[in-house]
């Protein structure tokens, strides 16, 4: 009875690892990138690019705080600028690696096993990135902490009405329980770094971050009931992030922004984004530092769905928009869209189309999704896309509202740029680090995937 | 008299030869065994006692929820703003930030939780001393009798292990 049922799974797993993994083949595998630093040249031709970009962060924020922010473009009526576009866009990015960590986990999905450590990783340096926004924007940025419930002299409280203080709580709360949740995971594997450490510096400082990890089966019984409830209160967590930040818009009441499909389709949105930067950071990375054998053509196969499955609800989202603002016969809903298709910023909104409606419909062909370069243009267009569609959001719904006396346009500046590449920068620095010192792919996970191969399960 | 034992650490290169010595030590009557594995190891480890960290973080959980809509409830009274008459207590503008506290409590106390029932952080342990130990993280399973144990010591315990194919048996200083 069980057999016929075990076999097609069996073939399925082989696919997600190469055949002939065994416990010291991917431990030593995983352990020697950040223990042995093979390819030298390409990790610091990379961090040294990206750190001139974190360099040029560093001076945009610097003259920021000195000039505030009248150096960007953000003017009345447009007074949500980049650093909107930036957040959201950020913050969305770091959704897919809690979707492919918590979500796929409970959902039983295995091959989600090689990729999650990185995703996860990936998804703390984007709120990072996205984190500076909001406290950039502040324009007094030292009174952040008026956020905060305190018990201050002045007798007030933050208002928890607002969407905007949602904001703090769920960021801060998300990239917390981000934070807990990628370390939690790393203990087991920094234990075997500690182990296989060459050095006694290297042993005592993998040692120490390890806790005094050593794989005691009760600590394993608390640590997977752990593992797994974190990844149960992750997984409501992401979407109620998303929700949020979808909020923010949603309940303003400026056309274009007041509408409810806008926090299930920023959920899909930032998943979309998310799966897209992952393709895009993976693709490069699996070829040069050999990991084919672990993140297989059938990862990449998979991820490439979710992509086109969230693109497609992204696009549902898009419609939506469309058919009620003409449905609802606002005229100012109605012209918001008008405006966005054929008004100054209808270049945005084309490219907008192009990048994230058209380009994932080349994804249908299995050939085309089958070719790892084709696979890499069309996320990188989904990343740019992802970005614009935030921009044309934020833009063009503020730039035109209720009254023609108090239009006005958005021209961003250098400093705009400068800050939003400085964080990419910064994005990719620290991804470049935790290459250098951490395990990129989860030991332990492979570990157990390939005891369970061999165990015929 | 012998310097202090920690107790009898056995290493073994098979998930399989690992749980059955278990077993057979468990049959034998062993009580006070510890056992590593680089993976968790699901079945055939002993009953020890069902982890808790379900219950802390649900009854953290509980409190972050009620302790972070009291905050709001709270601070509606203290500060009232009068929004077109509505009532003070606009629960449902509380739910993102009482779910948010939640989850952050929640999350928070199981780790807590975790490291204290591990008894992290622990900089030394007595199996940190045995350079097989090093594998124990890597692709080695290990069983350790330890030193307290009543059958420590005894024949029926080496039998076991090398019954069960033992790569390697030695005792571990305290």
């Amino acid at each position: 009875m069980k057999a016929p049922l075990d076999a097609p799974r069996a073939r399925l797993d082989e696919a997600l690892a190469a055949p002939g993994q065994t416990l010291a083949s991917v431990t030593q595998t995983i352990s020697d990138i950040p223990l042995q630093h093979p390819y030298p040249r390409f990790w610091w031709t990379g961090f040294a690019l990206a750190f001139a970009l974190v360099l040029l962060l560093l001076t945009s924020i610097a003259w920021l705080f000195a000039r505030g922010i009248g150096i960007w473009g953000v003017n009345v009526p447009v007074a949500w600028g980049f650093a909107i576009v930036n957040f959201v866009w950020w913050i969305g990015i770091g959704h897919a690696g809690t979707f492919i960590s918590a979500i796929l986990l409970l959902l039983h999905q295995q091959w989600r096993t090689s990729i999650n450590r990185f995703t996860e990783a990936m998804t703390l340096f984007a709120v990072a990135c996205a984190g500076l926004f909001p406290l950039l924007h502040l324009g007094r940025p030292q009174f952040f902490y008026w956020l905060l419930p305190y018990p201050d002299s002045m007798g007030l409280w933050p208002q928890f009405r607002s969407p905007l203080e949602w904001d703090v709580f769920a960021v801060s709360t998300y990239a917390t329980v981000s934070l807990v949740f990628w370390y939690v995971g790393l203990l087991p594997d920094l234990a075997t770094m500690r182990d296989r450490a060459a050095t006694v510096s290297k042993a005592r400082l993998y040692g120490l971050l390890s806790l005094g990890w050593r794989g005691d089966a009760r600590h394993w019984e608390h640590y997977q009931k752990l593992y797994l409830l974190l990844a149960g209160l992750a997984a409501p967590l992401v979407v109620s992030v998303h929700t949020i930040v979808g909020f923010d818009f949603a309940i303003a009441i400026l056309p274009g922004w007041h509408s409810t499909i806008f926090p299930p389709y920023f959920v899909a949105g930032a998943i979309f984004s998310g799966f897209s930067m992952v393709l895009t950071l993976i693709i490069p990375l699996r070829s040069i530092y050999k990991w084919q054998g672990m993140i297989t053509a059938r990862h990449l196969d998979l991820m490439a769905k979710v992509m086109m499955t969230t693109g497609w609800i992204v696009i549902y989202g898009y419609c939506d928009e469309f058919f009620n603002a003409w449905r609802s016969g606002d005229l100012f809903d109605r012209y918001v869209d008008v405006n966005r298709a054929i008004g100054p910023y209808a270049g945005y909104f084309w490219a907008l189309m192009v990048c994230n409606v058209i380009a994932p419909q080349l994804l249908w062909a299995r050939r085309l999704r089958n070719n790892v370069g084709v696979l890499f243009v069309v996320a990188l267009l989904v990343n740019v896309g992802m970005w614009i569609e935030r921009f044309v959001i934020v833009i063009t719904s503020l730039h035109r509202d209720f009254l023609p006396s108090s239009w006005g346009m958005y021209h961003a500046t250098f400093w705009d740029y400068s800050t939003l590449f400085g964080t990419v920068g910064l994005f990719v620095a620290l991804l470049f680090l935790f290459l250098r010192f951490l395990p990129a792919i989860s030991m332990t996970e492979m570990r157990h995937f390939v005891a369970m191969g061999k165990a015929g399960r | 008299m012998n310097p202090p034992c920690h107790g009898l650490l056995a290493a073994f290169d098979s998930e399989e030869s690992f749980r059955r010595a278990l077993r057979s030590l468990r049959d034998a009557g062993c009580v006070l065994l510890d056992a590593y594995t680089p993976y968790p190891v699901e079945s055939g480890v002993p009953p020890w006692a069902a982890t808790p960290i379900g219950w802390i973080m649900l009854l953290a959980g509980a409190a972050g929820a009620s302790g972070g809509f009291f905050m709001q409830w709270f601070a509606a009274r203290d500060y009232p703003l009068n929004v077109g008459g509505r009532p003070l207590n606009s629960w449902p503008a509380f739910i993102p930030i009482t779910f948010e506290l939640t989850v952050l409590t929640a999350a928070l106390a199981g780790v807590i939780a975790f490291f204290w029932l591990a008894g992290f952080p622990r900089l030394h342990h007595p199996v940190f001393s045995d350079p097989r130990f090093k594998r124990a993280s890597q692709d080695r399973f290990f069983i350790c009798i330890r030193a307290d144990d009543p059958l420590y010591g005894s024949d029926i315990v080496r039998r076991t292990l090398a019954d069960a194919q033992a790569e390697s048996v030695a005792e571990v200083l305290a």
